[in-house]
């Protein structure tokens, strides 16, 4: 890789290199900044990311709170403040920018707060699938004897029916682990797990198939002709040469754990009902969505953008840290 | 080919028989009891009995072989009596659901027709609309048609099905009146009229899945047309004269044809899984929507089978695209 980066001095043929020598990721940041729809979709993700960690904070509206007495009244069922362009008589309140819902929480405060906890299962459950898939697929690489159950495996777990498994586990061990760590706690645990441990198997056969070809490379031949155990040989080695297609799956990763726990959300076994996430606010929206429409497409149009500007990223990066493409 | 086919069929067995058991001790370990919507008043040695009956409680060694037998050997048996008139099967225990009480494999055979109606269409139309517009935009590659097409497939990859069927219901259904939201299984096609609001309610369910694997598929067919449009056969090809049309349409489609094949045959288990969400949304009672209501009622026996159907389905479209990618490309010799 390091080559690659110093080609434009070899090519001058110059005795002084004309630039500063460039770093690998500078290079990659030069290509990655140049697709255009990486760069909206990078935006658009930390934009979002932003909004929910800094949103509940300065938002004025607290999203649990349910008005009693005449509030209640007042404050149900508003609609979102655009809606007066088109409908005059429509209700709605100035301090509630998206409307409130059936029991008058303001919409706009449960997005972001769910919208919180649906991107931390999204990139917990992308670590915990990175982590699994890269371990095996390392194992199976580099050590011989592991290669056939380890792949065994993936091919098993590749041939199971996940989201009907997924339904079946969420209803067996929803209520011990919610005894244990809580409603909420117990759930984002369960989801995490599941998400993660059924979605690691691209990534093992890809990071499999790199160590494999890496292995029989000269580097590691002298690495290893100086006495280097495995797990320095692992880590120190191949791993870091292992690192861009990782990068991409954890990428792509984050938007299948999102639309996971949304679907999961919108069947109903996800979290508990007043704990919001955008799935759950969306499945509950369905019944009622033609008197409002809003509170359906606003945690869809949230989902559909997080995993969209997310796909875009990941095309973006699968560009910028592929060498052959890079520099064209 | 062929021994490479028998010992990929004869493999796929113990992989079947261990998802099975995998499905079978998760299932285990599932919560609640057959007989809890049943009256309290119910004496307990009579409840114990129901519960015999059932086959609850009995260990795992008894239970698990007790189904595969039931479900490799009695179904099928019950099936060919059905079909031919003979009586192999004589009344030997069917797998019963708890929800229903009734032999699970008839209320899968009941759903079955809608799940394919629906699922199958969407599958059909995703094909004759993906392809070409793969293959378009191949051929014009960075035109503003591949452009759009890259920014619609990614919409069609990442909107998921949930949130597209609720936004068309909105849009097509509520605002506008032209399609029914809800997919009525009840409704009989005998004339053109009928066949009119058949094709109606049909639209938008087809719509929201076709979308999803339109995108797909149009993204390797792309792909594949753009691995093979700079192969030297096709500057050959041109070079001798033929007209483009032949070249694009006859040459290079049909060796781009080859992964894409495979990938529509390892796509089709997917669907039934995928079609589960999509089902929800239209309230089409299907197959997916089957599996739904089963785990919700903690019907194990029906959980199980239509996992169980699932899996086959799975392996073996996985086998009928590995013999497909090797009898459409005679460089792949699997021996």
């Amino acid at each position: 890789m390091t080559d690659d980066a110093n080609q434009e001095t070899f090519a001058t043929d110059a005795q002084e290199p004309m630039a500063p020598p460039r770093s690998q990721w500078a290079d990659v940041w030069d290509q990655f900044r140049h697709h255009r729809g990486a760069m909206w979709g990078a935006g658009i993700f930390i934009f979002i990311i932003l909004m929910v960690i800094v949103g509940p904070w300065v938002y004025w509206n607290d999203p649990t709170y349910v008005p009693t007495g005449r509030d209640f009244l007042n404050l149900r069922d508003t609609r979102p403040i655009y809606t007066v362009i088109w409908d005059s008589g429509a209700k709605v309140n100035w301090l509630h920018p998206l409307g409130t819902d059936n029991l008058g929480r303001d919409t706009l405060g449960r997005l972001l707060t769910g919208g919180r906890v649906s991107i931390a299962v999204g990139v917990a459950a992308m670590v915990l699938s990175i982590v699994i898939g890269t371990l095996i697929g390392v194992l199976a690489g580099y050590f011989r004897f592991l290669d056939g159950i380890l792949m065994r495996l993936t091919d098993l777990f590749l041939a199971l029916p996940l989201l009907p498994l997924l339904l079946v586990a969420v209803l067996l061990f929803r209520e011990p682990l919610s005894a244990s760590f809580g409603p909420e706690g117990g759930t984002f645990i369960l989801i995490v797990t599941l998400v993660g441990v059924t979605s690691w198997m691209q990534t093992a056969r890809i990071v499999r198939g790199d160590i494999l070809a890496l292995k029989e490379r000269e580097f590691v031949l002298a690495a290893r002709s100086i006495g280097t155990r495995p797990h320095h040989m692992i880590l120190r080695h191949l791993l870091p040469n292992v690192l861009s297609p990782i990068i991409v799956s954890a990428t792509l990763g984050i938007a299948t754990a999102i639309i996971t726990e949304s679907a999961l959300s919108f069947l109903g076994f996800g979290f508990p009902p007043d704990f919001p996430t955008w799935g759950k606010l969306l499945f509950d929206a369905v019944d009622r969505m033609n008197l409002y429409p809003e509170r359906v497409v606003w945690p869809g149009l949230l989902i559909s953008l997080t995993v969209l500007s997310v796909n875009y990223v990941g095309d973006g990066l699968r560009d910028a840290l592929d060498p052959r493409i890079r520099g064209r | 080919m062929l021994t490479f086919t028998i010992r990929r069929l004869v493999l796929s067995v113990p992989t079947l028989l261990f998802i099975a058991l995998v499905i079978f001790l998760l299932l285990e370990l599932a919560p609640g009891d057959p007989l809890a919507g049943q009256p309290l008043t119910i004496p307990d040695e009579v409840r114990q009995r129901m519960r015999e009956a059932l086959g609850v409680g009995q260990p795992v060694w008894i239970a698990f072989p007790k189904w595969l037998y039931q479900f490799f050997v009695v179904e099928p048996a019950y099936m060919m009596d059905a079909l031919f008139g003979t009586n192999w099967a004589g009344d030997q225990q069917r797998v019963i659901s708890w929800q229903t009480r009734s032999p699970v494999m008839d209320i899968v055979v009941q759903r079955l027709p809608q799940t394919l109606w629906v699922v199958g269409t969407a599958y059909v139309v995703a094909i004759l609309i993906a392809l070409p517009i793969g293959i378009y935009s191949a051929y014009r590659q960075y035109s503003w048609f591949d452009n759009a097409g890259t920014f619609v497939t990614m919409v069609g990859f990442s909107v998921p099905p949930f949130f597209s069927g609720v936004l068309v219901i909105v849009i097509f259904s509520v605002q506008l009146g032209w399609f029914p939201s809800i997919y009525d299984t009840t409704h009989e096609v005998v004339d053109w009229e009928t066949f009119k609001v058949q094709l109606q309610q049909m639209v938008m369910p087809v719509m929201v899945l076709a979308l999803q694997i339109t995108s797909q598929l149009s993204r390797f067919m792309r792909a594949s047309m753009l691995d093979n449009l700079n192969q030297d056969y096709v500057r050959t090809a041109r070079a001798k004269g033929l007209s483009e049309r032949v070249v694009v349409m006859v040459h290079v489609l049909r060796n781009s044809l080859i992964p894409v094949v495979t990938v529509i045959a390892l796509g089709i288990p997917a669907i039934f899984g995928g079609a589960i969400i999509t089902e929800q949304v239209f309230k089409v009672n299907g197959i997916g929507q089957l599996l739904i209501t089963a785990i919700q009622a903690n019907d194990l026996p029906m959980v199980q089978t239509l996992t169980f159907i699932f899996a086959i389905l799975i392996v073996l479209f996985n086998l009928v695209a590995d013999v497909l990618y090797g009898l459409l490309d005679p460089r792949i010799r699997y021996d």
